[in-house]
């Protein structure tokens, strides 16, 4: 054991599409956050006669909705296209292995291991987070659109949300757009936090890998 | 035109009828250009409706009231320039209504009859208030019988039924949550004739006018939207037709009741205007003869015109919906962040138990060390 320690595997986990969609999703979710909390409550006054500041933060919160969604059918794709660390198998813990892999992740968090075990992709802790949180990114691109299809009706943005006005009402629309940022920037906190943690615990090059996309394996244990 | 020949045939024309109540020619042709605008028909139109005016009858009107505030009614007589009060009574025969009419009684109740039973099929009737369903319809009744009753029998003889306001719509305020008496709108008890609806708390007069005159100008009723409401009054959205929408792009709005923005008539967005999904030609056609309309005189739109406007547009004071089940101090804000801050807590106390338990593993490991030395 003490040997296969010392012998690092370069493993090749994140390919681009994967970090592409990653990186683009934090800067359009910071962007969306801070548009968003103005659009619901304009919390700047004009500076200027010139001002189109409720004009632009639309612009904005429009564009990031459309990085966004651009990345999430990237990244949807990818889960089919991709390799088998980003393949939507792994997101939902099914196998008898992904149980046993969600319990002992959780054990580790619990302080019931001391050392992390041994996972190439994502544990299936945070996969499932993850699937989690796609529910929620799906919903705010379907909510987005069908508050923005009272601006544009045109048939594509019905398409992307504007038939969830049928279902639902403007107002619990509008309701839950807002309160499910919420739990994403709960995620964000938590995600953050858990990567620094596995990745001083892990020693396996984590953080690094969602930048360069490679994981720097010690040997099984 | 063809249909509004044989609505009345010993009648004037509505033109004549107008003529006789002393309307100049210069007010009916106003009045025309008015129709041609709200209509969205360009000027050039305003002849033409003049010319089927003048040969068109009156189609006779009946206009009932059920679980209502009578606000359409008010709304229907309360333009500012009696002309154009004179021109929408003589454009129709309204032969029974409830509020205005002379006869009381049961001589009221025998005009209605006469109405249905003598112009089957081609008479307006003209519908205000909600339908109570519940009970077997007792919640309103009128000269004995169940508004539901008289429904069926009225409008289903109706050449065309028109619901005004928002309660006859879709049951509006009376069917508001928890909806007690089980009111529904007109559509939802009346079948095989043609509806036409005109949201709104009250429906501008100018719209039901307006469908009136579309009939007798063209001899069919106006297209509609997918409320069965006429796209020619309910085709544009409030938030785009705004006299305060530059302010709204801008980004100056209204953050208190009387405060210089509401002064300098700035948008009323933050004071939880519901224009930005509300559907009906207010800003335009305006109210009280086109004096104003509540946005233009200082009041948020409360979004009357749409769909069960007052479970779905409520708070009015607010753009965001309050928490169910929560006081109203526990905005979403106040509960997200609550959320966000227990969550970098517990990050934060698991980051601290760490610590400990790393410390504790420690010293168990050099203990164990050291009594495996010894
Ligand atoms: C808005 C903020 C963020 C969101 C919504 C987010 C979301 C995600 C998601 C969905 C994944 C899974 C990747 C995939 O399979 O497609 C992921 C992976 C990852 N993220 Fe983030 N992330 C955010 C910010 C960050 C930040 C700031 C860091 C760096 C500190 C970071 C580090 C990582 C790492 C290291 C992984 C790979 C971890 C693993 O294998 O499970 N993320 N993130
Ligand atoms: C992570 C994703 C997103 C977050 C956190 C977010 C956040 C928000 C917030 C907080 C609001 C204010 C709601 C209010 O109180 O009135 C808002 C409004 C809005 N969002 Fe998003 N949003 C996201 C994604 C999207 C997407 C993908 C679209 C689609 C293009 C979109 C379109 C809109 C529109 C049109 C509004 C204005 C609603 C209105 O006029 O009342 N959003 N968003
Ligand atoms: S006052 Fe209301 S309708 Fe007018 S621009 Fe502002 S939000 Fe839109």
């Amino acid at each position: 054991m003490a040997e296969a320690a010392e012998v690092r595997r370069r493993i090749y986990v994140w390919e681009f599409p994967v970090r592409l969609s990653h990186w683009v999703n934090v800067m359009a979710i910071t962007v969306l956050s801070v548009t968003g909390l103005y659009i619901g409550t304009p919390f700047l006054y004009p500076v200027s006669d010139q001002s189109f500041t409720m004009g632009w933060m639309r612009f904005l919160h429009l564009t990031a909705g459309y990085a966004f969604l651009m990345m999430i059918a990237l990244r949807v794709y990818w889960s089919f296209a991709g390799n088998k660390y980003s393949n939507w198998r792994v997101f939902v813990p099914r196998s008898k292995s992904q149980v046993q892999d969600l319990k002992e992740v959780t054990n580790y968090y619990l302080f019931k291991r001391s050392t992390p075990p041994y996972d190439e992709g994502h544990t299936a802790c945070a996969a499932f987070a993850y699937f989690l949180l796609f529910l929620i990114f799906l919903f705010q691109i379907v909510s987005g659109f069908a508050l923005f299809n009272n601006d544009s009706h045109t048939a594509v943005h019905f398409i992307l949300g504007g038939w969830l006005a049928n279902l639902m009402n403007i107002k619990t629309i509008r309701f839950w757009h807002h309160m499910l940022m919420y739990p994403i920037w709960a995620f964000v906190i938590v995600h953050i936090y858990l990567s620094l943690l596995m990745d001083s615990s892990g020693k396996n090059g984590l953080l690094g890998s969602i930048f360069g996309g490679y994981k720097f394996m010690a040997g099984r244990g | 035109m063809g249909e509004g020949k044989d609505l009345r045939d010993s009648s004037p024309t509505v033109y004549q009828a107008l003529r006789q109540r002393g309307v100049s020619r210069r007010d009916f042709m106003k009045f025309c250009s008015l129709m041609a605008a709200t209509l969205a028909l360009p000027a050039s139109f305003a002849p033409k409706i003049a010319e089927a005016l003048e040969k068109a009858k009156r189609p006779s009107l009946v206009w009932l009231e059920f679980q209502d505030c009578c606000g359409n009614t008010e709304s229907f007589l309360r333009a500012s320039n009696p002309t154009v009060v004179d021109i929408v009574l003589d454009v129709l025969s309204v032969d029974y209504h409830e509020t205005i009419m002379a006869p009381a009684g049961k001589d009221a109740e025998k005009s209605l009859q006469d109405v249905v039973k003598n112009q089957k099929g081609k008479y307006i009737c003209v519908v205000e208030g909600a339908i109570p369903t519940r009970d077997g319809g007792v919640y309103c009744c009128v000269g004995g019988r169940a508004a539901i009753d008289i429904a069926k029998e009225v409008c289903g003889n109706s050449l065309a039924t028109i619901a005004m306001g928002a309660c006859a719509w879709d049951g509006g305020i009376p069917s508001a949550n928890p909806n007690p008496t089980g009111a529904v709108g007109v559509k939802d008890v009346i079948s095989g004739v043609p509806i036409i609806n005109l949201p709104g708390c009250p429906a501008n007069v100018v719209n039901l006018t307006g469908t009136v005159v579309h009939y007798l100008t063209f001899g069919s009723l106006p297209l509609t939207d997918n409320n069965g409401a006429p796209l020619f009054g309910y085709g544009t959205r409030i938030h785009d037709a705004c006299q305060r929408r530059a302010h709204y792009d801008a980004g100056r709005y209204v953050r208190q009741w009387g405060d210089e923005g509401h002064r300098n008539g700035w948008c009323l967005y933050y004071m939880g205007c519901k224009g930005p999904e509300t559907y009906k030609n207010c800003p335009t056609a305006q109210w009280n003869d086109r004096t104003s309309w509540p946005v233009g005189a200082g009041h948020n739109c409360i979004g009357c015109a749409s769909p069960k406007f007052w479970d779905t547009m409520t708070p009015f004071y607010s753009r965001l919906a309050a928490i169910p089940g929560f006081g109203v101090e526990s905005t979403a804000d106040k509960v997200g962040l609550g959320l966000a801050i227990a969550t970098a807590a517990g990050v934060t106390a698991h980051a601290i138990a760490r610590a400990g338990r790393k410390h504790i593993r420690h010293e168990d490991e050099e203990k164990t060390a050291k009594t495996e030395g010894k």
